[in-house]
């Protein structure tokens, strides 16, 4: 047993003050008071529950729920290496591997001295400039075999994260393709007069007239679900950008909040003017914490500008303000009544709906949840009208999107193109050859293999939240499939059961087939959870889950069939790997010390 | 007139607001649940009484009715997702109905029977999570839980108690209880409180006499949930 000091009451009080003692703030209480320690000690719970008047068992709860809070003991180095399929291209897991040698210790353990512990996350949305990890929460790209050699000597010295080198932080936009969002060169506050001008009815019509639609993948239209929420009862309305950018792949946000954060809170602004809302929040994700302080000045500035608080631009009524609520490791967040759930400071357990956020949303008030780039667009719409921005890209998708490019091309990054572009307009124009397949939108989305590749991205095509990860011949599109396939089991919310059995057994089979033990009958019974997570879960993120196995086994199939050892039936027991405990005891690792387990020869 | 929906194409009345489950199990059509109970609202975790409303899947206890609906439940399709799930339910967690003090009360295994699981098809995980047992009426069982969160529910919404929680994610998931120490025992619980007698399944276990009904005349022995749950409905 560690013997832990005694927790810190007067820095724990101090954060409960800083949050004004409310439940709805437990997340970010539990985050604040991690960094104390670097991981949550059980007295720690037991007095934030007593001091905010909360069962303690649902503190628990609420802690064990994000990936990046810790109820045991955590290295006071925390190295997260990012795992997307792209990252692994690139090689992380040979990184990983030389890191632990480095440092003695193995994956998901922590170092007998309490110095570093080393594990895998999901996608930390860096994928143009991988691999990539995260030491105590802070990014590091273009991870390389020298880098992980400094980083291993920086960490044996104990050295704090303030003083390891700074270029180690940097991360670029990699901006390759503009439209009209990203040459947008707008001062800030000329949208918000534009559409004061217009009043509040006469700035939704033009969002009407602008046909907007969604750019997290659904596709709503945005007016719609703004004039839904004013006229829904209920005060005060809330407005949410939702900042999760968890879907593996897409890194568009991240640049929006690094360099367009004008645009994004000026659209929020937007979005609270024709609702009638008062109240904001930026939901951003654990692994973006590194914008933070810039965010905040930008919210600090914008305030002073008159652009935010009180009678924003003098309007008379027009009250509005934005907070920031991190998150910490939950993909599942992403979906917008799980975000809402835990903007209240709970578990991320997506809701039942109806009803749903535009009625009864945060605390039952009207929300509206929006994705950064859709509220960005919105002052496009306020300076140039809705008709303006209807007349650009295709019938039913009006405007540009913006594609987070990466894996096997010359120039990976962020591409603006109008609605309507082709697949291979995209490939040509980012340099990828031989290309093989496109996983568009996502771990969630969809594996376009090349006789796809004149479809277009538009919602009426190919919709997409921005995602673009290229794989060429070299690539295994049955490796693609199973790492999304772990992506999804360890990132399911656990409430409903086929979401969360069917996602662990599914990769249990897609694992005993990389193992070798893949039988006919396996490919049989994925087709059947693949069917039963699509019609049974509770929420998208399950029937999202078998998306990437549907997908290659139709046009990849050969990809699984030749991992397949016997044509009908091969038993999920595996002998031989029952035995490794055994050898690890007995230090042998000998041919003597296996089982032959096919003795007439595999194919 | 009161408005009405066709299940498995039958007419089923219903009043506005009411649940596909609910309108059915007052009308005498059994949908299975685990996860639903009629003094709480619906929670829509388990999935069992999923149905095909309209031709889209949803759970029959979340699922307002809707006039004119044609919603199918007892059908081959319907019955194979559900004894799906039940499968998945079995391999989750470690239920040995033979040295079970639950067996013939419990709702899991009555619905095994009931959609005829003759396997459990999958793989199992068999948790490993320690028994609470320093209560000194009631002991746990956290390796069957089911997470219906019906303890969770009935403890803080009518005991006002919230001895129960549910922390992890995923497959990961799993109860814990209101104590710094993690043991019931240093809870206020009691064995009278609602959440000890509302488990569907063997993890709240009471103390003392074991087994004082036989197996084999047992709830779910003598009849099957779908005419018990039914019966219960008239009552």
């Amino acid at each position: 047993m560690h013997t832990q000091p005694p927790t810190p009451c007067s820095a724990l009080d101090g954060i409960l003050q800083h949050h004004g003692h409310r439940p709805t703030e437990l997340l970010q209480i539990l985050i604040n008071a991690q960094q104390l320690e670097g991981w949550l000690p059980a007295p720690t719970l037991t007095y934030l529950a007593q001091a905010l008047r909360l069962p303690r068992a649902r503190v628990e709860g609420v802690a064990g729920f994000y990936s990046f809070l810790y109820t045991r003991p955590a290295g006071r180095f925390r190295v997260l290496f990012s795992d997307n399929i792209t990252d692994r291209m690139l090689g992380n897991a040979e990184l990983m591997d030389a890191l632990c040698r480095k440092l003695w210790i193995e994956p998901g353990k922590l170092s007998e001295d309490g110095l570093v512990s080393i594990d895998a996350t999901s996608c930390t949305g860096l994928c143009d400039q991988g691999p990539a990890m995260l030491v105590n929460g802070r990014a590091i790209g273009q991870l390389n075999h020298r880098r992980i050699n400094e980083i291993a000597e920086l960490i044996r010295q104990q050295r704090p994260l303030a003083q390891w080198p700074s270029e180690y932080f940097h991360i670029d936009d990699n901006i390759r393709r503009r439209d009209a969002l990203l040459n947008l060169d707008m001062k800030p506050g000329a949208a918000l007069a534009s559409a004061i001008a217009r009043g509040r009815a006469g700035w939704l019509a033009e969002m009407q007239a602008s046909n907007l639609r969604g750019r997290g993948g659904a596709g709503f239209a945005t007016a719609v679900k703004w004039s839904s929420a004013r006229n829904a009862p209920g005060e005060p309305k809330v407005i949410v950008c939702n900042a999760d950018e968890g879907e593996p792949g897409t890194f568009k946000d991240r640049v929006l909040l690094n360099t367009y954060a004008d645009l994004v809170f000026e659209g929020m602004t937007l979005a609270a003017w024709a609702v009638g809302a008062s109240e904001g929040f930026l939901y951003l994700r654990g692994e973006y914490s590194h914008l933070l302080p810039q965010l905040e000045a930008v919210l600090a500035r914008r305030r002073a500008e008159g652009l935010l608080g009180m009678r924003i631009l003098h309007e008379q009524g027009f009250d509005f303000d934005i907070r920031i609520h991190l998150g910490a490791g939950a993909y599942v967040c992403g979906e917008e009544s799980a975000l809402i759930e835990s903007l209240e400071g709970k578990r991320g357990t997506p809701r039942i709906r109806p009803p749903f956020p535009v009625t009864c949303g945060y605390l039952g008030r009207p929300t509206v949840v929006n994705n950064v780039e859709t509220l960005a667009k919105t002052c496009l719409i306020a300076l140039q009208g809705g008709e303006a921005f209807a007349a650009t890209g295709t019938a039913q998708s009006a405007g540009t999107k913006l594609l987070s490019i990466s894996g096997d091309c010359a120039a990976p990054g962020i591409y603006e193109y109008p609605f309507g572009v082709s697949i291979a307009r995209v490939l040509e124009d980012c340099g990828a050859s031989d290309t093989q397949a496109v996983q568009v939108g996502g771990a969630s989305g969809i594996c376009l293999a090349g006789y796809e590749f004149q479809r277009r991205i538009a919602y009426e095509d190919v919709p997409t939240a921005g995602a673009f990860m290229i794989f060429d011949g070299t690539r295994d599109l049955f490796e693609v499939a199973r790492s999304f396939v772990h992506f999804f089991a360890h990132e399911s919310c656990g409430f409903c059961t086929p979401c969360r059995v069917g996602t662990a057994l599914l990769k249990g089979f897609m694992d005993k087939l990389a193992d070798g033990h893949g039988a006919q009958a396996d490919l049989a019974d994925i087709d059947w959870l693949d069917r039963l997570l699509k019609n049974a879960s509770h929420c998208g993120l399950g029937s999202a889950a078998p998306n990437p196995v549907i997908d290659t086994l139709q046009k990849f199939r050969p990809a699984y069939e030749r991992r397949l050892v016997s044509l009908d039936f091969e038993p999920a027991f595996d002998l031989d790997a029952a035995l490794a405990e055994a050898r690890q005891l007995t230090a042998r690792d000998d041919p003597g010390a296996h089982l032959q387990t096919h003795e007439e020869g595999t194919p | 007139m009161s408005k009405q929906f066709l299940l498995d194409g039958q007419p089923v009345p219903f009043e506005d607001g009411q649940s596909i489950l609910e309108a059915a199990r007052k009308a005498g059509h059994y949908i299975p649940s685990l996860c639903w109970h009629k003094d709480f609202p619906a929670h829509g975790s388990c999935k069992l009484c999923i149905v095909k409303a309209a031709g889209r899947h949803v759970s029959a206890c979340a699922t307002p009715a809707k006039e004119g609906w044609e919603v199918e439940s007892n059908t081959p399709e319907m019955n194979g997702e559900r004894r799906g799930l039940l499968q998945m339910l079995f391999v989750e967690g470690n239920h040995f109905c033979p040295s079970c003090e639950k067996s013939g009360n419990c709702e899991l295994q009555a619905l095994g029977y009931e959609y005829e699981m003759l396997t459990s098809r999958f793989r199992h995980f068999y948790p490993d999570r320690p028994v609470d047992a320093s209560h000194p009426d009631v002991l746990l069982d956290f390796n069957r839980c089911i997470f219906c969160e019906l303890c969770v529910r009935a403890s803080r919404d009518v005991d006002g108690k919230s001895v129960f929680a549910l922390t992890g994610r995923g497959i990961n998931k799993h109860l814990v209880v209101n104590a710094e120490s993690g043991r019931l025992a240093d809870t206020d619980f009691s064995k009278d409180d609602l959440a000890a007698h509302i488990c569907p399944v063997g993890v709240i276990l009471h103390k003392g006499p074991g087994f004082a009904v036989p197996i084999g005349e047992r709830t779910y022995d003598t009849a099957s949930i779908r005419s018990q749950k039914l019966k219960e409905e008239e009552s």
